[in-house]
């Protein structure tokens, strides 16, 4: 699905990361960990084709992210649900069309799909604030809708930002079940985080492998988790 | 049928896509005003364009037929040599006809000048004679030499050296207006350029949300292409209608054909000013077209 080839980021001279070799198989969880400014939201960029490897390849589904024409990237994207830690909403929207959205610019019928976006407002538990707008929301109900947003067109990989940055232990736990939802429906699951306690906790319900970014490479965790 | 399919498309407007990108409220009144503005001062050039291109026809037309000769003789010999002109010029191919000027014909001619009841009998006022030609016309260096040896003080004037400069200068103001109106087009595009350059800076994060959801550029584009082609259309269909209203308020073409009273569209011609909203729509489509995907190129 996506794959990075001894791919590397490089940003005014220096080097933010190097000789990054993952491989997201389908159906597969991931955890993304690592000290702040370590460069886990620069190699979530690299795999959702906001940033270009300055070094080595990426592969989104079988084609070199260099390759791809401006049509193919906003293709590509529909098939990755981005759950970003600032949200990304857009504030003169509700919280319906915020999480339509990505139906709208790919041309499918929101309306027709009335049923589906129902569906998922209150599978994140947001049915009665549909109508809202962004900043009348709370941090959590913030972080549940731009993960609705993230999975709205059935997308093959699930990429979050820490999503449980700003909330609190108890919605972050309904945060990572919904994740783990969606990975048991096959969904592969990729999210940056530095809380090591929600790692524990959602390997202990699932099988889920870690990484950490440490002085700009990729290693996998230790035993310490 | 794809580009009727296309200008539909445009017309008919993506809902969706419009409320995803907010109105932005000073580029939106920016354009329309632009847009009136610029059509208002098009059909002005235009007008003026069509009314020198008219004035040039016809000065040339009318002057480039007739002729003029005048004698300057004594008193005495005056009648003689009127005669012996109108006989040379009866004789001569190429003349339809020739009379001699009334005193009534000439103090008028002379009234601008000198006032009315000018005592023509007291002042030694040359004799005119009024010259109109065939559409070949005649042989002018041989009636000049026939003139001179019957009437010696006979001048033939075929009006040129009055017809050409009128004739050029039309033809600049003509020049002149058309430039005007490529320079008007020309602005247009700019100040659109600027406004559509204005909102898409406006609306950096939206784009970008929308491109990382998976927009396509077209689909971006088409939010401000259609609201900027729509504006232009508008502020120049108001410009437009304004500028006609004054022109066709402008006094009436005197019979003098006075070139100031003459400005204004005739018959048909009231048709080319409704030529000009559409023309703004299509450089407010091309100018925010260019100046979207130069934004958009520059997201990844």
């Amino acid at each position: 699905m996506i794959e990075l080839a001894n791919a590397a980021y490089s940003y005014g001279g220096g080097d933010i990361l190097t000789e990054l070799n993952l491989r997201l198989a389908p159906g597969s969880f991931h955890f993304l960990t690592g000290p702040s400014g370590s460069g886990k939201t620069t190699l979530l960029r690299l795999c959702y084709m906001e940033l270009l490897p300055s070094g080595g390849q990426v592969n989104i589904f079988d084609t070199d992210v260099r390759n791809m024409s401006r049509d193919q990237v906003a293709n590509t994207r529909r098939r990755i649900g981005v759950v970003h830690q600032d949200c990304k909403f857009l504030d003169h929207l509700t919280l319906a069309e915020n999480i339509a959205l990505p139906l709208d610019v790919s041309g499918r019928d929101a309306e027709a799909e009335l049923g589906n976006l129902n569906e998922l407002l209150s599978w994140v538990g947001l049915s009665k604030r549909a109508d809202a707008l962004p900043p009348q929301l709370s941090g959590g109900e913030r972080q549940r809708a731009a993960l609705a947003r993230a999975v709205i067109m059935s997308p093959d990989v699930i990429i979050a930002d820490e999503p449980t940055g700003n909330i609190d232990w108890e919605m972050a736990l309904k945060l990572m079940k919904l994740l783990v939802e969606l990975n048991r429906m096959g969904k592969t699951i990729l999210i940056a985080t530095h809380d090591l306690n929600l790692i524990r906790n959602v390997k202990s319900q699932t099988s889920a492998r870690v990484l950490r970014i440490q002085n700009r490479r990729l290693q996998l965790a230790g035993a310490d988790l | 049928m794809a580009i009727l399919r296309k200008l539909s498309t445009l017309l008919g407007g993506d809902q969706k896509a419009d409320r995803v990108v907010p109105p932005s409220g000073y580029t939106a009144r920016l354009t329309t005003f632009t847009a009136g503005a610029m059509a208002f001062l098009a059909v002005f050039a235009l007008a003026l364009s069509l009314a020198t291109g008219r004035l040039a026809d016809r000065w040339s037309a009318e002057l480039a037929r007739t002729a003029t000769v005048r004698i300057s003789a004594p008193q005495g010999q005056m009648e003689a040599q009127s005669r012996a002109v109108l006989k040379v010029l009866e004789t001569t191919p190429g003349i339809k006809s020739a009379r001699v000027l009334t005193d009534a014909e000439q103090r008028k001619l002379l009234e601008p000048w000198f006032g009315p009841d000018l005592p023509l009998d007291d002042l030694p006022i040359p004799r005119l004679i009024e010259v109109v030609e065939e559409s070949a016309g005649p042989d002018i260096e041989g009636l000049r030499l026939r003139l001179a040896a019957e009437a010696p003080g006979a001048v033939f004037d075929d009006h040129t050296r009055w017809r050409q400069p009128l004739v050029s200068a039309a033809s600049r103001l003509r020049l002149l207006a058309a430039f005007s109106l490529a320079l008007i087009a020309v602005s247009t595009a700019a100040m659109i350029t600027l406004a559509a350059n204005a909102a898409l800076s406006a609306n950096s994060t939206v784009i970008s949300v929308l491109r990382l959801v998976g927009a396509r550029d077209t689909y971006i584009a088409r939010a401000f292409v259609r609201r900027f082609t729509i504006r232009a259309f508008m502020g120049g269909l108001f410009g437009t209608l304004a500028a006609m209203l004054a022109v066709f308020l402008l006094p009436a073409a005197a019979e003098e054909g006075a070139f100031l009273t003459g400005l204004g569209f005739v018959g048909w011609h009231w048709a080319y000013p409704l030529l000009i909203p559409p023309l703004s729509a299509i450089v407010a489509f091309w100018a925010t077209r260019a100046a979207a995907f130069k934004t958009l190129r520059g997201l990844t």
